[in-house]
This record gives C-alpha cells, structure tokens and sequence, in this order.
C-alpha cells in the first residue's frame, strides 16, 4: 500500500491516475485539508477584498527591486514554515521509534520528508531569503534606481516560485524523491528510484535554476554597471560586495548543477548510461559533479550573511568597519577557494591518502579567512557604542554559534577523522550549527535591520527578543545532543533505533526542536504585532538605526525611485559620510525619472513551465510538448515589445519628495 | 604650498542635479557576455564528463568504428562557414545595409540547418548501426555532448529567424543591432565550442 505504484502509461494522463493522490496515508489527508481550507481562506479574502487586480498590477508584474525583494522573502517564509514541519515530523519520529516501535512514519513517507526537508530549505527558504535580500537592499546600496535587467528579475523570482509549487504539488500529488537532498545515483536513478519523486526533484530544480543563474547574472551587472558616481569597487558596501561575491558564485556554480541534473534526467529518461552501475556508468561522478555545485552554493548562502553582520556590527557600534579592505578580500579569497575543498564532503569514497591531504588542507584554509572576518567585527564593536537592538543580538548569537560550526568544520576537515564521523549526525550537527547560527540568523538580523527600510515602521522589539532567545536556546537542545550522538557513531536518515541508551539525546533534540518551534512562532506574532502597532512603530526619518550607508538616505518605505536625484559617493560608508559633512536633501529642481514599465510576461512563462514540468514528471508527452512550444512563443512574442520603459513625470516626483519634506518637519517639530 | 583648491575644501557634492540616465541595453553586453560563460560551464561538464567516461565503450562500438572524419569535416567547414557569413551580416549591419544584412543573416541560417542535418544524419546512421546513447557509457557522453551543441544550434537558428522579422519589421534601430550583436557572441561561441568537439571528441577520439 506505501510503495510506489507502478502503473501503466496513458496516451491522455501519461502515468498519472487516482493511486498517485495518497488519500491513504492521513497525515497527508489531513495536512491537505489543513491547507486547502486555508488556501480556500486566503483565495477567498482576496476576491471578497477585490485584491487580485491590486496584486497582479502592483506586485505580480512589477519589475520593481524592492516589490520583487520583498515577495522572494514572503516566498521563502511560506517554505520554510513547509521545511519546518519537515524537521519536527523528523525529530518526532526519532524520538518515537525506541524500544521496538517503529515511530509513526513508514519508511516510504519518512524518506520523503528528509529529502524534502533538504531541498525546500536549501532551495527555497534560504536562496529565496538571500536574494530577497539582495534584491531589496543592492540597488539602495549603490545608489540605484533598479537593477540592470528588471524584467530578467520578475522572470527569475517566478521560476523559483514555479519550482517551489511543484515541489508543494509533489506532496498531495504522487510522491517527492526518497533519495535525500543531494538524490545520489543509483538510488535516485529509474532502476532504484522508479516512479516520480526524482522527476519531480530535477524538474523543480531545473526550473527554479534559471530563475536563480539568471538574478546572478542580473545582480552582477547591476553591481558593476550601477553604481552611484565616486562609488569605486573599494568604496562599495560590504553587503554588496558579498552580493557580488555571491552573485559570481551563482553564476560559477548553478550551470553545474544544471548540466548535472540533466545528466541524471537523461539517464532516466532517455536511458543513458552516466551513472548507471553498469554498461560503463560511474555513479561516484555525479557526487563529484554535484558537490562542485554544492560546496559553492553553501558559500553563497553565508556571504551574503556575513555581509548583513558588517553592516549590522558598524551600524550598531556606531563605528567604520574595522579592517574594510581585509574584509573585501576575506570574501574574494574565501569566494575563490569554495571551489577547490568540494571533495571534502566524500572523503570516504576512497580517493587515496593524496588527494584527500589536499581537499582537507583546502578545507582547513579557509577557515583562515573566515577567521579574519570574525576578529573584524569583534574589533569593529571594540571600543564602540553597541546598541543592543535585536540585528545586533543576532550578530553576537552568530558570532558565539558560527565558531562552534566552524571548529567541528575543521574537525570534519581531517580525513582520518572524517572516515568516522562522514554522514553521521556529528555531520548533522556541524552544518545546521553553520547554516543556522549563520544563515538563518543572518537573515533574522536582515529582516529586522531592513524591515523599518521596507515599510516605514520598526519591528517589536519584545516579541522579536522572545523570537531570538527560543531560537539560540532551542538551537543548542536541537543540535549539541547530534554532535553527541554522532561521535557514538549513529548515522544520518535512520528511522527506528535498538539502543535504549540513545534514546535521552533524542528526546532533548525533539525538545530542542519544540523551543525553535515557539522561537518561529513569536516571530510571525512579532510580525503581526508590529503591523497591528505601526503607528506607535512609525519611522518617518528614512534612517531609524542612524546608519551608515546609502539605502537610509531615502525615505521609508523608498520611493518607486528610489533617489530623486542619484547620490554621489565619497566615502564607503557613504550615508554617514553625508551626514557628518553637511548634506542638506534638494528641495526643488525635479526632473522626470525614467523607469521600466511592469510586465506580466514573467509569471505567464513560469506558469507554463510549471506545467511543462508536471507533463515531464507524469510522462504527459503531449502536454509537454504544448507546453514547450507555448513557452517559446510568448518569450519570442515578449521578445515583440520594444516599448519597455516610461518617465515617472516631475509632478510626480515633486509632490512624493514634498510629502517627504512634511514628514522630516514633523519630525522635527515633534 | 600649495595653490590647487582640494575637493575637500569645498562644499562637497552629494547628488546629481544633472542627470544622465543609463542608455537603454547599457548592460547587455555584460550580462550577454556573462550568461555565454555559464552556458561555457554547462558545456564544460560536459566535456568532462566525456573525459571521464569516454573511454568506457562497454565492449560495444569505439570512435573509430564509429566517426567519419569527411563527415565531421564537410560538417565543422559549415559551421564555420555559418560564423564568416555571419560577421558579413555584422559588417553590413555597421553600415546601416538592412537588404544585405537580411541576406547574409538568411545564408547563415542555412549554413546552420546544413550542420544540423549532417549531424541528425550522422546520429541516424550511428543509431541504426546500434551505437545510441544507450549503448554504452561513451556513447551516452558523445550524443549529450554534441546534441547539446546541436540543440544550441538549433535555438540559435529559431532566434535568428525571429530576427530577421523584427528587423524587417522595425529596421535597423538601436535594440536591434543589440540583439543582433548578441545572437552574433552566440553563434560564434557556438563555433568555439564546436572546435573543442571536433579536437576531442572526434580528432583524439580516432587517435584512442
């Protein structure tokens, strides 16, 4: 009953049929009532409230930086809620299956929770919030009114999010992969993995990838091209030049994943023989392969987090960052050398002791770099006036958490000791303690630094300390008793356990998990707080923290935009700059401003590559191929308008400036 | 000492009051320039992965029961044809000759379709002798790897039609000289990479 069916293909379905809805298993039963009823909520509201026409012009085909940025953050908390749910389903089972139980979750259900767990929060939780960020802050930053390509970014956040609906799709409609996050052949290939969880990995994958190497290229462009005059490569802020760092790992690495996966879809759609076991197939490729994609892409989830911690540590100190050109080429070295450590991640596979010397030895130098930053920001607060507010609570959390990781990092480093604890939850406990305490966090304190940019109004204060102090004290009951179990050698993705004597390490992890759980939800409360009290929140200043670079120079939220007249940078903390020598904000002399005009092209496009991707994974052929070619004839039919742009007319432009004006007054007077 | 006023000891400027827009497509060539190296990496796995696997015919069919070097040489002399003709078609596109950049386009893409159904020819022949991707390790490496190149073309081709309609339609304005220009680093990068095939896959592969 929970295996796969293995069904007979139709001309009009291709394989799908009734079996593939699992109306058997009711968690999944229930979980689809949950969100149907709450989908059917949200549709509802939003046709009760005539939202659709208001959301489809001023947000769906807008090719605005900001609408874009901040849409990819909604995008990335809707999915790691779902990767959430993931995790405490896990670490309820494992803390279930003792003594003969066999837990709550069959095999076949369990294997695609964890596999799903990996995607949805590598794919789409952080790369979403990482490029919301980006998206959002870069062009403020140097001084922009948009990127380089802003329809190209539409286009890319709608191919994230048609790959984040397949993989929702996958969970009421057949199955996700059973392979584990990174699908491995064989066991992901058609002998092993027959039916359409794979498909439905790859091609979520597939798709989301263009969105993502797309956005790299557009972010790269706007780095280099857009940049306010005087503000030369070294004057850039370090949150941009991490984006940069990170944007030409994107475009370095993503291609490989790309080529990778098509490989495998080849060798399960076509029959070839890559990674096959036999007919000259060599498996161990693929883990190479995709580990060349996989070490950068951690690199370019932490950049841009540690870019968020310079800015928040020098804003919050009220000091220059300290060490700013070391700091430039940490992330350049640091940039450069995540491409040479990708063997690091399978030691074991047996290599021979010189090859092995080599990858650790890579692996243990970056830890050189990385330590670099760390002393910058503990001397950039040295001696400074901290100011305790919640961005900076996540950056001391950070700075504590991340060099714990990064010491068991070093640890795993070591082959001989790798060849004991390789894909045990030692491993486990090392990358969540590094993803967390970094990532995650450094997207916390992003959200709480730039949210009063966004919407003109702080965060609640109370409700976002509760939020951080379950998330730090939950993070070490999650993951110190991994590291225990690790080093006593229990292995990753097991599902029931023999020893009794494990079974404590599990209980305080599930508790560890429940703690996250509050940390998660007195977040959304803090969010839904600070919407309820945005009067008593208000910012009408533009520059709530007394910060330090350009995006706090305009109002809040910024204008369509953003600058009425381009700055012009002397100083790499160019704000700060501004206000210590003087600046007074133009009054008059407004000139129109040309800006692009919004298109609905970019979610038309995903919407077909959505169900290009469903005929794919259900075998469909014939929908496929109307697909395809109805996706190429609206990308050449776009290709058509050449009339993209218009002139935000001066009225325009003088009265939101003079409303602006009234506020800083008020300010004033007040 | 000094008579020079610095910057600093006057009012510094902070805004522009005269604005100079970015022109329209002022980044294209960059970011056109920069989606062409990630398309170079896809390729590049590929490569590799025909370096890897290249030599595993699983007791089946090998290079040189396989290749025609005529074949392979009538097919890259097209190609490269393709890219001459086409740097006529940017040649007169400099001189504003919409007549004869159309016409140089157009034996272009009949260059393309030339090396497109050599290739097909080729992969026919070589599936019906029972050498397909499925065959053997080598052989599933060689059809990614030069139907990948294919499949290229074959976009290149579909882009370069559309083109020729839009230039019809609206001439040789500013857009479309860009477009021009980037179908021009496409299909060129096209060649490059067909050098790297025919030197590895075809030229060593006889040499294995």
């Amino acid at each position: 009953m929970t295996e796969s069916p293995i069904v007979q293909s139709t001309f009009l379905l291709g394989r799908f049929n009734l079996q593939a809805i699992p109306y058997h298993e009711p968690i999944l039963v229930f979980t689809f009532i949950g969100v149907a009823i709450g989908g059917a909520a949200v549709l509802g509201a939003l046709t009760y409230f005539r939202l659709w026409g208001y959301l489809w012009r001023e947000w769906f085909t807008s090719v605005d930086h900001k609408k874009i940025g901040i849409m990819y953050m909604v995008l990335g908390l809707i999915m790691f809620i779902r990767g959430f749910a993931d995790a405490i389903m896990m670490r309820l089972q494992q803390a279930w299956a003792f003594g003969g139980s066999e837990g709550y979750l069959p095999a076949h259900h369990y294997d695609q929770v964890f596999s799903a767990h990996g995607v949805i929060m590598i794919f789409f939780a952080a790369m979403p919030f990482v490029t919301g960020l980006m998206n959002y802050v870069v062009p403020l930053q140097i001084g922009a009114r948009d990127v380089s390509f802003p329809f190209l970014n539409n286009f890319s956040f709608w191919m994230t999010v048609s790959g984040a609906a397949l993989v929702m799709t996958s969970l009421f409609v057949g199955e996700f992969a059973q392979t584990g996050w990174l699908a491995y052949p064989p066991l992901s290939g058609i002998a092993y993995s027959p039916y359409v969880g794979v498909d439905y990995y790859i091609w979520a994958l597939q798709i989301a990838g263009v969105g993502t190497t797309l956005s790299g290229i557009n972010l790269i462009c706007t780095i280099v091209k857009m940049r306010a005059p005087g503000m030369d490569m070294m004057k850039m802020p370090v949150f941009t030049w991490t984006s940069l760092c990170t944007n030409v790992l994107i475009v370095a690495s993503f291609p490989i994943l790309t080529a990778t996966l098509a490989l495998l879809t080849a060798d399960r759609y076509l029959g070839t023989n890559f990674f096959t076991n036999d007919l000259g197939g060599n498996p161990m490729m693929y883990v190479n392969l995709i580990w060349i994609w996989g070490h950068p892409e951690v690199y370019i989830l932490i950049l841009p987090a540690f870019g968020i911690f310079s800015e928040v540590t020098s804003t919050f100190s009220g000091k220059k960052l300290f060490g700013y050109t070391s700091m430039v080429y940490a992330t350049v070295v640091i940039t450069i050398l995540s491409y040479l450590v990708w063997l690091h991640h399978f030691f074991t596979m047996g290599s021979g002791a010189s090859v092995n010397s080599f990858f650790g030895i890579t692996t243990m130098i970056i830890s050189i770099p990385t330590g670099a930053k760390m002393f910058n920001w503990l001397f950039t607060m040295y001696r400074g006036r901290i100011r305790f507010e919640l961005p900076m609570m996540y950056t001391v959390a950070f700075m504590l958490i991340f060099v714990i990781g990064g010491m068991t990092g070093v640890m795993l480093a070591v082959p001989p000791a790798d060849f004991v604890l390789h894909n045990s939850l030692f491993l486990i406990a090392h990358f969540h303690n590094v993803i967390i305490g970094g990532v995650v966090f450094g997207v916390f304190a992003g959200i709480a630094f730039w949210w009063p940019k966004a919407f003109g109004f702080k965060l609640d204060p109370f409700w976002g300390k509760m939020s951080f102090w379950f998330w730090v004290v939950g993070f070490f009951f999650a993951f110190m008793p991994l590291y225990v179990l690790g080093l006593m050698g229990v292995t990753r993705r097991l599902r029931v356990f023999d020893d009794p004597s494990l079974h404590i390490w599990f209980i305080i992890a599930a508790f560890g998990a429940a703690l996250i759980a509050c940390g998660i939800a007195s977040f959304m409360i803090q969010i839904g707080v600070s919407i309820l009290k945005r009067d008593k929140l208000r910012d009408t200043t533009g520059d709530p923290w007394n910060a330090r670079t350009l995006e706090w120079a305009t109002s809040s939220p910024p204008p369509d935009y953003n600058f009425a007249f381009t700055p012009v940078v002397h100083d790499s903390d160019a704000w700060w700059d501004m206000k210590q020598r003087g600046y007074v904000r133009p009054l008059s002399g407004f000139k129109p401003i040309h800006m692009p005009r919004n298109s609905g092209t970019g979610p038309v496009l995903a919407g077909i590559s959505f169900v290009l991707g469903f005929a794919l994974i259900w075998y469909i052929w014939w929908l496929a191929a109307v697909s395809f070619v109805a996706l190429l004839a609206v990308a050449i039919h776009h290709t058509f308008n050449y009339d993209r742009d218009f002139d935000i007319p001066a009225e325009d432009v003088v009265r939101t400036e003079e409303e602006r004006t009234r506020l800083l007054a008020a300010q004033v007077n007040a | 000492m000094s008579t020079t006023v610095t910057a600093t000891s006057e009012a510094p400027v902070f805004y522009e009051v005269d604005e100079h827009p970015h022109p329209e497509g002022h980044s294209t060539a960059l970011g056109f320039w920069i989606y062409l190296m990630s398309d170079c990496l896809i390729f590049a796995i590929l490569f590799a992965t025909f370096g890897v696997l290249g030599g595993n015919y699983a007791a089946g069919p090998g290079p040189r029961d396989l290749f025609d070097l005529n074949l392979v040489a009538l097919n890259t002399t097209m190609l490269l044809l393709s890219s001459i003709t086409y740097g006529f078609a940017m040649l007169a596109m400099d001189k504003e000759r919409v007549k004869a950049t159309q016409v140089w386009l157009v034996i272009t893409g009949l260059f393309g379709l030339a090396f497109l159904s050599i290739e097909l020819y080729e992969f026919h022949h070589m599936i019906a002798e029972g050498a397909g991707p499925q065959r053997s390790a080598f052989l599933s490496a060689f059809f990614t790897l030069v139907g990948t190149h294919g499949l290229h073309v074959t976009f290149g081709i579909i882009w370069l039609v559309t083109l020729l309609v839009q230039v019809q339609k609206r001439g040789l304005i500013l857009a479309n000289k860009r477009r021009l220009m980037c179908l021009s680093m496409f299909w060129h990068f096209l060649d490059v990479v067909w050098i790297g095939v025919f030197t590895f896959v075809y030229l060593l592969g006889m040499l294995r």
